[in-house]
């Protein structure tokens, strides 16, 4: 049997820096102490396990799932699907992928967004599902509009919706933004900005796949979600103790 | 095993902008939707063991508590042993350790129910005080902050804890250590994380 052991360190060369004063809020909430490295513990290899007695059928469905009966949400439908993986390519099951993201005109269900787009009385904004055994997640939901934000005064947000990762430990645990292949907010965002490696941002960007496109239905994109992968032996120092 | 070059770069971090609610905990911004939303009870009700309240504020810094912030919580139970099989021992029915607040919109005062965990095995043998894993979200923050909470009572604990230990310089310790307080029914541990300045919390690269 194989030792648990530590999960790979995280290469923060791919993520953004605490500090990235091109996006002001980062200014006054980053760190500026390093971080402390901490070899994986138990507390770190573990994480919150997720049942489907948690969630509910029809939870990924943002087009119905907060609409009256009979009605849908209005805009582009789309099916935004993927899997998600660990960095040694093998699926991560069963773990829970949670979603969030403006209605087709730019606007969140959010008492703090008061931008002047309508709210949508069937949109919610919200979703969730358990990966499968290939690590395979979907939704169907409305493409969500490009919206402004108070940061420099005419910068606005390309179309996008956040994701809530678990992985099977704690140190897996990620909350990223999935983009639309095409969208010319991308590179003058500067959140999306706060990456310093296009390659990196490029894997945030969901293709298009006509493959999965249901026909005078929804337009498919695919964004596939990787997470850290784990050694799978302990080659010494016990990472428990007996 | 793979060509080191082969491995998947691990997707990058986004920041959870100021709407998480929605998508984590959107009853508290008016969205029914799911019957049964997840995090809202981390012990369960049979869960072993002293029942307390922790509570604080996200400090930014400008000394400003965050309104829009979400901390995630994970724990072992009494006697130290966590709710997933890679954790030694069985926890009680309900116990789930994992739970997740939010900041109050008006006072950005946030807190939650537990029970104190237990100490547990750390790594070579070594023992690992009782804490309380935390990971911060929240607009402005592009990658969730992870530290650790620890008891002002589990003193000798504290003082043989191997993460506690490897803080330097050693006065930082003291930003992850909670403060009881028993004037009420419910003990409370008061633990404020400040994101900046002189008395920056630890936050870990795990
Ligand atoms: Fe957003």
């Amino acid at each position: 049997m194989k030792t648990p052991a530590e999960y790979y360190m995280r290469d923060r060369r791919l993520h953004p820096p605490a500090y990235a004063p091109g996006y002001k809020t980062s200014v006054a909430r980053s760190p500026r102490q390093a971080l402390i490295s901490l070899e994986n513990t138990v507390s770190e290899i573990t994480g919150p396990r997720f049942g489907h007695s948690d969630i509910a059928e029809g939870d990924n469905d943002l087009l119905t799932n907060y609409a009256a009966a009979g009605e849908s949400a209005i805009g582009e439908r789309i099916i935004l699907h993927g899997r998600v993986l660990d960095q040694e390519a093998k699926p991560v099951r069963n773990t829970l992928v949670e979603v969030w993201q403006a209605n087709a005109g730019g606007r969140y269900r959010h008492k703090k967004d008061n931008y002047l787009a309508p709210m949508d009385p069937n949109f919610g904004g919200c979703g969730r599902i358990l990966t499968d055994d290939d690590g395979y997640y979907f939704f169907r939901t409305v493409k969500p509009g490009a919206y402004p934000w108070p940061n420099q005064v005419n910068n606005w947000r390309p179309a996008h919706v956040h994701f809530s990762v678990f992985g099977s430990a704690f140190a897996q645990r990620l909350i990223t933004q999935c983009y639309f292949e095409g969208d010319p907010l991308i590179p003058i965002c500067p959140i999306v900005q706060t990456i310093p490696d296009q390659a990196a941002i490029d894997r945030l960007t969901a293709r298009l796949d006509m493959n999965q496109t249901i026909p005078f239905d929804a337009i498919a994109y695919r964004f596939d979600i990787v997470l850290r992968g784990r050694r799978s032996t302990l080659f010494e120092n016990r990472l428990e103790g007996n | 095993m793979r060509d080191p070059q082969n491995y998947l770069p691990e997707t990058a971090s986004q920041t959870a902008g100021p709407y998480v609610h929605i998508g984590l905990v959107p009853s508290d911004t008016g969205i029914k939707i799911y019957d049964h939303e997840l995090g809202r009870d981390i012990a369960g009700p049979n869960a072993k063991g002293e029942r307390i309240r922790v509570q604080g504020r996200l400090i930014d810094g400008n000394g400003a508590a965050l309104k829009d912030g979400l901390i995630e919580v994970w724990q072992a139970n009494a006697a130290g042993v966590y709710a997933h099989p890679e954790s030694s021992g069985a926890v009680e029915e309900g116990f789930r350790g994992w739970g997740r607040v939010i900041a109050d919109f008006d006072s950005g005062a946030w807190f939650f129910e537990t029970v104190k965990p237990g100490a547990g095995p750390g790594r070579s043998g070594a023992r690992q005080a009782p804490h309380i894993s935390l990971w911060i979200v929240a607009r402005g923050i592009n990658i969730g902050l992870n530290t650790r909470l620890y008891f002002d009572d589990e003193g000798a604990a504290n003082d043989a804890d191997p993460v506690l230990g490897r803080i330097d310089p050693p006065h930082r310790r003291d930003t992850l250590i909670a403060t009881r307080d028993d004037s009420g029914d419910t003990p409370v541990y008061r633990f404020d994380i400040r994101l900046q300045g002189d008395r920056e919390t630890v936050f870990f690269d795990i």
